[in-house]
């Protein structure tokens, strides 16, 4: 019989599966969009594997490491989006 | 097993399955809105799930605050995104639309290398 603890284990391994899934849409494109939403999916997905497994081995540092995760999520995408070009009616 | 293992594991599952609909989402829709609306909605709310499960799992007050602050970041985040990228989804459809593109500006965004 498991218990709960290797069901969260389990549970790293298979949002470890998805996040590999949502690479392949990274790697495809076909734009930059899709690109940058396909990382943005990675990064949910380590936060996610973090709580999980910060749970199944008790540790609450894992935590520390998943808020972390989680407030520096937006930058990247607002970094992308800055350094879009300008709509052309300015030019 | 306990009740409260089975919520736990009830819950977990349900979030699990979140996950993967929204990676399948982002493979397999055919526009970049729809993959928009499976990356914020459905990966969040698996998200949530997963905290929930894991905060009843720990049974402690300060853990679970500590945790629910991971899912409201998370969820912050996801709005802010997806806003920044579906209006810069929007500009790049309008200038796909426009009489005479710029062929010096369509290459250095996204064209092939």
């Amino acid at each position: 019989m498991w218990r709960v603890a290797d069901w969260f284990t389990l549970a790293a391994i298979f949002l470890l599966l998805t996040v590999a899934a949502a690479l392949v849409r990274c790697w495809r494109g076909p734009g930059p969009v899709e690109r940058i939403m396909a990382a943005q999916l990675a990064g949910t997905g380590v936060i996610g594997v973090a709580v999980v497994l910060g749970t199944a081995r008790g540790d609450a540092a894992f935590l520390d490491a998943a808020l972390i995760g989680t407030l520096l999520a937006a930058v990247a995408v607002t970094a992308f989006v800055r350094g879009t070009p300008k709509p052309r009616a300015k030019g | 097993m306990s009740w409260t293992d089975a919520v736990v594991l009830a819950l977990l599952g349900t979030g699990l399955a979140f996950y993967a609909a929204g990676s399948l989402g982002l493979l397999r829709f055919p526009d970049t809105a729809s993959r928009l609306h499976a990356l914020t909605k459905a990966d969040n709310l698996g998200l949530g799930l997963v905290a929930l499960a894991a905060a009843l799992y720990w049974g402690s007050l300060a853990v679970a605050a500590k945790i629910a602050l991971v899912w409201l970041f998370a969820v912050i985040a996801a709005g802010t995104t997806s806003q920044l990228l579906a209006r810069r989804t929007r500009l790049d459809e309008a200038r796909l639309h426009e009489p005479h593109p710029d062929a010096a500006d369509s290459a250095r965004d996204g064209g092939p290398r």
